[in-house]
């Protein structure tokens, strides 16, 4: 579990074999940090991780969704939306396919 | 290879939602592994057989996960995917991949060397394996990029063929755009489309724009080459200089396959398909049809296969083993894969109700 100054990053179950198993990580912040930094943080240690939810660009891919304590980035500030200590990031898959 | 049924055959077969593996001693009953990646489309399958391994290469695709490459040593019980991608542009492209669409080991000659086709319209050669690729910047700074276009599966190179004999010339099919050609080792491409048509643009022979659905290579006869158009069946002499029709005696001249026999001069395979306003085997009648002379005549070959079928069988929804004789592999949109032999005199069904068949690979792997 987090601390309560960390951020919490909710993997959904899919990529869970990327973060080691892990469903939810605990990033140690100092204070408020974009949702593309906390990316590149995991990314560092799990890279593939990165790979699925963004593509080489660093664009978030078009189907998968990230909530800043409960609201959807795409409506905020995209990737560069502010995460506070504390707050909880949910990565999440959109519908599609058939 | 042996002719005894005792060759080892490996039958991948990448669908819309998986990847199924199957085996066999005798070509006719096989027993599948699978579905690997569930829920992800595998458009693009290599078999590499050199170096004394066989090495499963596969594009994969998750709609939401996006694309990216993997390959197994153990015929798909372990699968390893390079951490940082094998393909993935570079930071000044501004581009992202977005589906492999060709995976395509290089001559025994080469080991090591493995090309991709991918969309965006783009190249790329591996030299260890397929574990890496570098992306082909003579094509993609090319002067007609921006006047490429995209068919209905998107806008991508989906066929690499090197040349066996000379290192410098490699050939590409794009849809839309049509066959390149480098003599130079990939620095420079130049469009090879004379005498191929564009039935949907307002020049039907332009120098490129063209909708090629796929190219393949004579064995023995390496300037000898044969394209399934998009409407239209050609064969070039010269090395892709010029290309001349040989659709007569199809049923139909549209088709997404070409397959070339991989030991003699002038047989080749397609399975033709009426288009544009239906886009089914001809009156739903599924057949194959093979050429022994270089596409001067060609012969129907339905022993087998259900009748009537109503599925398109996809650009790299076929495949050969190298065996003797030569088997022939093709799996439907309706998910069943059908397996000769006898180099399509007769068919049976190796597995069925699959999603739709996107690539189908086979080799002796034994």
């Amino acid at each position: 579990m987090a601390d309560a100054g960390d951020v919490a990053l909710l993997v959904p179950s899919l990529l869970r074999q990327f973060t080691g198993g892990a469903a939810e990580l605990a990033l140690a912040v100092e204070g408020p940090a974009t949702v593309a930094e906390l990316l590149d943080t995991v990314g560092a240690a799990h890279p593939i991780f990165n790979r699925r939810v963004r593509d080489e660009t660093g664009a978030l891919r078009r189907y998968v969704n990230i909530y800043v304590a409960g609201e959807d980035v795409r409506r905020r500030d995209g990737l560069a939306t502010v995460v506070l200590p504390g707050q909880e990031v949910m990565v999440i898959q959109s519908v599609a396919g058939g | 290879m042996a002719s005894n049924g005792a060759a080892h055959i490996l039958l991948a077969v990448g669908t819309k939602k998986g990847l199924w593996l199957g085996t066999s001693t005798d070509r006719a009953e096989f027993t599948f592994t699978g579905p690997h990646f569930l829920m992800n489309e595998i458009p693009s399958i290599g078999i590499d057989t050199r170096d004394g391994r066989t090495r499963i290469m596969v594009g994969v695709r998750s709609e939401h996960w996006g694309p990216t490459v993997a390959h197994s040593d153990d015929l798909g019980a372990t699968w390893t995917e390079p951490e940082d991608g094998a393909i993935t542009f570079p930071p000044d492209t501004g581009a992202a991949l977005e589906r492999i669409w060709q995976i395509h080991p290089d001559t025994a000659q080469r080991p090591g060397v493995v090309w991709a086709g991918c969309e965006p319209i783009s190249v790329w050669k591996s030299t260890d394996g397929g574990e890496h690729f570098e992306l082909n910047r003579g094509l993609w700074d090319h002067p007609h990029r921006a006047e490429w276009g995209a068919g209905a599966g998107g806008a991508a190179a989906h066929t690499v063929l090197p040349s066996p004999v000379d290192e410098d010339t490699i050939h590409i099919a794009m849809s839309t755009g049509g066959v390149y050609r480098s003599t130079d080792g990939g620095t420079s491409w130049q469009p090879r489309n004379h005498g191929i048509g564009a039935t949907f643009l307002p020049d039907p022979l332009p120098e490129f724009g063209q909708c090629v659905h796929k190219v393949a290579r004579d064995a023995v006869l390496p300037e000898r080459l044969f394209a399934q158009n998009h409407h239209g069946v050609y064969r070039s002499e010269d090395n892709a200089d010029t290309w001349t029709s040989i659709a007569e005696g199809l049923p139909a001249d549209f088709g997404f396959v070409m397959l070339a026999h991989p030991r003699r001069s002038g047989t080749a395979w397609v399975v033709p398909i009426k288009a544009d306003s239906e886009r089914i085997p001809p009156d739903g009648h599924l057949a194959v049809h093979r050429t022994d002379d270089a596409g001067e005549s060609w012969t129907r070959l339905d022993g087998g296969l259900p009748d009537p079928d109503y599925n398109v069988v996809l650009r790299d929804a076929a495949a050969l083993d190298t065996a003797e004789p030569v088997g022939v592999y093709f799996g439907t949109r309706g998910g069943s894969v059908y397996a000769s032999a006898d180099e399509g005199a007769s068919f049976a069904e190796a597995i069925s109700h699959l999603p739709d068949v996107l690539c189908v690979r086979a080799a002796v792997v034994g």
